[in-house]
């Protein structure tokens, strides 16, 4: 029963492989200058995938500047001025439904708020649902990590005089900094490789944008577009800018894990 | 010291100022976080109404038969939500019935056999495939297992089932590569970081007192996993697999790829299918129409509800056995 165990771990493990393989195989193939500094080409020419990365990083950006604040502060209140109220046990759990909830519905919902009274697609748009993806990420983790700085701290900032919100800021912050940022670096790793709220909110431009009003062109939705289209050139992109994608989030991961896992041995 | 008691007299008049300046503002700063904390419930309830505001017109019009018509026509502009319903449901549940076997069995390998110098490295991997964009899953679906299957698996199974009644009908027509069983592969290998992540935890908190014993009263290992640490985890356990299914129902990009986006419910899981995620992620943009983008998110607002239930049902266990280990 237990060499059954073995398998099951061999089979999970080598499936894994397998993709990360196969990703590696043929997006290395395309990995030249030309992806990071080309435009996206139309059909059957070559080119790169500048504007799809340029669109990504810029909604990415932005949505980290909206959805971090709000996520930070929301983490707060849960660890330290509510720690033992009803709102922090009913928001606990609808954070946790959010974060697992399927992200086209996020997309969906930003349609009907955005697009549709604005009456066209936008990057903005693009933004703000990835912004929706991030909080939840960042409230989690700002709790859990403010939930671990001991309560002997604050008591020794309340002792000397300071405020709450000054022994918040100065101590616990201070305290639980580099559990917040994981929180933070694994959320953009989360938004990086979303597709599904993308897809009707910032739609898809095959030309250079910076217009956030507009359409703009994504990683993940361009490879989508690429990757079932007939044109071999298309198909060869959208490997490349999945590897781009895949060691991205890989990168930004073993950062945030590499960030915790230091606290762990203090 | 003297310094400060010199300088006292002179703040005196304005320390009442500084104090009351103090709780000014960590009022406001309460009052921040407490309006974060409360947008988390404003932006669900924000997506239900939304839903529901942009599905009325398609549910005021079909009315009950939206949920129980199974066709989907632009054309005459009938709606109905069963096809990909069903295709949601089966190539969700068949993801679990694979991942879970391997899912637990992973787990149990990692707590109760791997080398101890292993162990760390392996979790960490399961753990980072968690953060790997479906995408990636979407297009190796795409380009590498469709054809493998097509070619080679799907063939053999067809001839092998060929005469068998009932494995024939599940089991027929052409190979296409894509359709119901492939998808479901590749959410299976999806849903499998998550299940074996949470499983292993949860394997964590049994005490190893429990273990101990009955590790003393001779059990072997594989007696132990089995009537120690499942059955004191087995609350823990069922979550991480709802946690599992609620991702599964509601991966959109992944099955996208490989779903082969056909209306038709079929009983073969060869055939092309869809789901729900991936109709909406199809048609949305290039749905014309107000009665036909009303029905992409009515199908939207039945996914919501589902898996909102499956995952209340699955943060509800894991909650039970967080305030066990608590106490």
């Amino acid at each position: 029963m237990m060499t059954l165990c073995v398998i099951a771990a061999g089979i999970g493990l080598a499936w894994l492989a397998l993709i990360l393989g196969a990703l590696l195989y043929k997006g290395s193939a395309g990995l030249s200058l030309d992806v990071f500094t080309q435009m996206t080409p139309p059909p059957g020419d070559a080119g790169g995938l500048l504007n799809a990365i340029y669109g990504s990083v810029v909604m990415t950006v932005i949505a980290v500047i909206v959805g971090t604040p709000i996520g930070v502060l929301a983490g707060t209140y849960m660890a330290e001025y509510g720690r033992f109220s009803k709102l922090t046990t009913v928001v606990r759990f609808i954070n946790d439904i959010l974060l697992s909830a399927p992200s086209i519905i996020i997309g969906l919902f930003v349609y009907e708020l955005m697009v549709r009274p604005m009456g066209h697609f936008s990057a903005l748009a693009g933004a703000v649902a990835l912004a929706i993806l991030v909080i939840p990420v960042v409230v989690r983790t700002t709790e859990d990590m403010l939930n671990l700085v001991p309560n002997a701290l604050r008591e020794a900032g309340t002792a000397i005089g300071a405020p709450r919100w000054v022994v918040i800021k100065s101590v616990a912050y201070r305290a639980a900094l580099s559990g917040i940022v994981t929180g933070i670096l694994l959320s953009i790793a989360r938004i990086s490789g979303e597709t599904a709220p993308l897809l009707f909110t910032a739609l898809n431009n095959q030309f250079w944008s910076s217009n956030l009003n507009a359409p703009m062109a994504s990683l993940p939705v361009t490879i989508f577009q690429f990757a079932l289209s007939p044109y071999e050139e298309w198909q060869q992109l959208a490997w490349t800018g999945a590897l781009i994608i895949t060691l991205t989030v890989l990168a930004l991961s073993i950062v945030a894990r590499s960030l915790t896992g230091r606290r762990e041995d203090k | 010291m003297s310094a400060i008691q010199e300088a006292m007299p002179a703040t005196r008049g304005s320390r009442d100022a500084i104090v009351r300046r103090f709780a000014m503002t960590d009022a406001i700063f309460h009052g921040m976080t407490r309006a974060a904390a409360i947008l988390v419930l404003v932006l669900l309830g924000g997506v239900a109404i939304s839903l529901f505001a942009g599905s009325w017109q398609a549910l005021s019009t079909f009315g009950f038969s939206f949920l129980t018509s199974e066709s989907w026509n632009p054309v005459t502009e009938k709606f109905g939500a069963l096809a990909p319903i069903y295709g949601t449901i089966v190539t969700s549940a068949i993801a679990i019935l694979i991942a879970v076997p391997l899912g637990i069995g992973i787990a149990i390998f990692l707590t109760e056999l791997c080398p101890r110098p292993l162990r760390r490295p392996i979790g960490m991997a399961v753990e980072l495939l968690a953060g790997i964009p479906s995408i990636i899953y979407g297009i190796w679906g795409l380009f590498v297992l469709a054809p493998f299957l097509q070619t080679t698996v799907q063939p053999f199974i067809i001839s092998v089932f060929h005469g068998i009644p009932g494995l024939n009908s599940l089991f027929a027509g052409p190979p296409y590569g894509i359709g119901l069983l492939t998808s479901s592969l590749i959410l299976a290998i999806m849903v499998l970081p998550f299940i074996t992540s949470i499983t292993k935890d949860v394997f964590d908190t049994v005490p190893p007192v429990l273990k101990e014993s009955a590790y003393g009263i001779g059990c072997t290992t594989w007696e132990v996993t089995r009537r120690v640490v499942i059955p004191y985890t087995r609350i823990g356990i069922m979550g991480g697999v709802m946690l599992g299914l609620g991702r599964a129902l509601g991966e959109t990009m992944a099955v996208t790829f490989v779903i082969g986006n056909a209306h038709r419910i079929s009983t073969s899981l060869f055939a092309p299918a869809t789901t729900i995620s991936a109709t909406i992620a199809n048609e949305f943009t290039e749905a014309v129409g107000d009665l036909y983008t009303s029905s992409l998110v009515a199908l939207g607002l039945i996914l919501f509800l589902i898996t909102f239930l499956i995952l209340a049902i699955a943060r509800y266990m894991l909650m039970r056995i967080d305030a066990r280990t608590g106490a």
